[in-house]
């Protein structure tokens, strides 16, 4: 049934040790992405002020590599600008972790959906607009299916 | 970490020291041919034989009627495309179950590939193979009807004497895989209407590599690996010894001890039962409550997902395994989960847990309370948990 995944050391300590576990009440922005099918939910809640990301709060039903990648992408927007944010790709999120097995390339994408969801919801809180910003996907499959097509 | 509590029996299990001790001779003294004919490899052949006297003795079969291979999977793949073969001219239909080991249904999507048809029956919530699905599925090419003893993840046992009688009545090939069965229960070939057997050493203490295929003497089946004489012409290769001396210990000891581990394991495995779904909210059990193998449990914990949860049993020395698409590198969570009706979120937040008569009470404390306390530290990570509650309030 089970298969032995190989993490790095930096996914075991954010697995185990999750950094900004929680909720923040009256978020500025809250995004919620993934779906119990596949078997990854990432809901990340942003407090912005002044444009800057001041505190980020994840929750996230997933696998070691979900938790791991959730805790991470919350860790590296902290502190930062709302477009200094919308920068941190999955690419940033893995190679903070020292990588991932290939099969759980995904759940770095899913980190990214949840920031971008996350702000994207801030934004239309606000109604302001974000350069770059797109709404958010509504399934991870079809992300997949378009990285997939991408050929990453 | 000190102490590994291992549960995962259903998915190997630790080679008996008497099976060993069995072994050990065949490796660096009595490594003779089994084939050969001077009287050094004689011993080696008189072991051979040895071993497949027990297992016939305990399936009620013939000992000509018993073939070595190199494990369930290999006899699984024999039994269907041998049988597809053999049986091509009088049709191209197999009937199966959605509940089967891959070793089965990939070998059926392989069997599609050249034009054989396949009917996959359904089962209940308790895993229990729909018997009158499977007569209706019946038709005139229909040739083989493969069915397994119990299944690996949920330890539901089926009803195959029934299955067997159904076959038998309309002149179908009977095979079942019982990998998961073999040295657990009692099996008579005759009485359980069987034609076709699979089994493996490695899951009743013996060794990896080595399995056995029993076929019924009416049933005219060609040889699968093609090459010596050995096993009656019909399985080629060298005899592996020392495996098949361990796997005809292993048989022995596990027919000689099987009520006694059978009482043990399923007093025990009860107790799991019990204790988890009292100490574990949001829980459910998966499989037949009561008819299922002596040693396994199967949980699913609501808003948890099951490869974050083995890892950090793993963390306290616990062996687990899950049917979680994380485990498995797809996106689809267990077959066998799927067929039982839980929808994708309960399936990727299963466990399963298979005992030994090793397992102590003891034990199991340890895991019930490690469990409880990782559930509960997952639950609270959870946004399905968090919405959950909320709705609740």
């Amino acid at each position: 049934m089970s298969q032995v995944i190989e993490y790095s050391e930096k996914v075991m300590d954010h697995f185990t040790n999750p950094r900004n576990v929680g909720e923040i009440e009256e978020a500025s922005g809250v995004g919620t992405v993934g779906n119990a099918k596949c078997g990854d939910i990432m809901r990340i809640y942003l407090d912005i002020e002044n444009d800057i990301i001041k505190d980020a709060k994840f929750k996230t039903f997933g696998c070691g590599a979900a938790v791991a990648t959730s805790s991470m992408a919350t860790e590296l927007i902290i502190g930062k600008t709302v477009k200094e944010a919308l920068l941190v790709t999955n690419k940033a999120v893995m190679e903070a972790l020292d990588g991932l097995p290939p099969v759980k390339v995904h759940c770095s994408l899913l980190a990214e959906e949840a920031i971008h969801a996350a702000l994207w919801d801030y934004a239309q809180k606000n109604n302001i607009e974000i350069d770059g910003l797109k709404p958010p996907v509504e399934d991870i499959d079809e992300t997949e299916e378009f990285y997939a097509m991408e050929g990453e | 970490m000190s102490k590994v509590i291992y549960l995962d029996n259903a998915a190997t299990t630790k080679v008996d020291h008497d099976v060993f001790e069995a072994m050990k001779p065949y490796f660096e003294e009595l490594y003779g041919n089994a084939s050969s004919i001077y009287t050094f490899a004689g011993q080696a052949t008189k072991a051979v034989d040895n071993a497949r006297k027990i297992v016939a003795d305990y399936l009620g079969a013939k000992p000509k009627e018993i073939y070595f291979t190199g494990g369930g999977s290999e006899s699984d793949n024999w039994a269907l495309k041998a049988t597809a073969l053999a049986k091509n001219k009088k049709g191209k239909h197999i009937i199966t179950t959605t509940i089967e080991h891959h070793a089965i249904l990939h070998t059926c999507e392989y069997l599609e590939k050249f034009g054989y048809e396949i009917s996959y029956i359904d089962v209940d919530e308790n895993g229990v193979v729909k018997l009158d699905e499977l007569k209706k599925a019946i038709r005139e090419d229909t040739i083989l009807i493969s069915v397994m003893f119990a299944n690996n993840e949920i330890g539901t046992i089926e009803p195959i004497k029934e299955i067997g009688e159904i076959a038998h009545e309309h002149d179908i090939i009977f095979h079942t895989d019982a990998v998961q069965a073999y040295g657990h229960v009692p099996i008579n070939v005759d009485e359980l209407n069987i034609d076709i057997l699979s089994a493996s050493g490695h899951k009743i203490n013996g060794p990896k590599g080595v399995g056995i295929m029993y076929l019924r003497e009416s049933v005219k089946l060609d040889s699968f690996i093609h090459g010596g004489g050995q096993e009656r012409g019909k399985r080629a290769g060298t005899h592996n010894t020392p495996g098949i001396v361990g796997f005809g210990k292993a048989t022995e000891i596990a027919v000689s001890k099987m009520n006694k581990r059978y009482e043990y394991e399923s007093k025990l495995r009860d107790y799991l039962i019990e204790q988890v779904l009292e100490k574990v909210p949001y829980t459910r059990l998966n499989g037949h409550r009561t008819n299922r193998l002596s040693n396994n449990a199967n949980f699913s914990f609501r808003f948890v997902e099951g490869e974050a949860l083995l890892i950090m049993l793993d963390q306290k020395g616990i062996c687990g395994s899950s049917g979680s698409a994380c485990t498995s590198g797809s996106l689809d969570p267990s077959h066998v989960l799927l067929a039982i009706g839980l929808p994708h979120e309960i399936a990727h937040g299963s466990l399963r847990l298979t005992l030994s008569d090793e397992t102590t009470k003891e034990d199991i404390d340890y895991v019930v309370e490690q469990l409880s306390i990782i559930v509960e530290r997952l639950r609270s990570m959870s946004p399905l948990y968090e919405d959950f509650i909320k709705e609740d309030k």
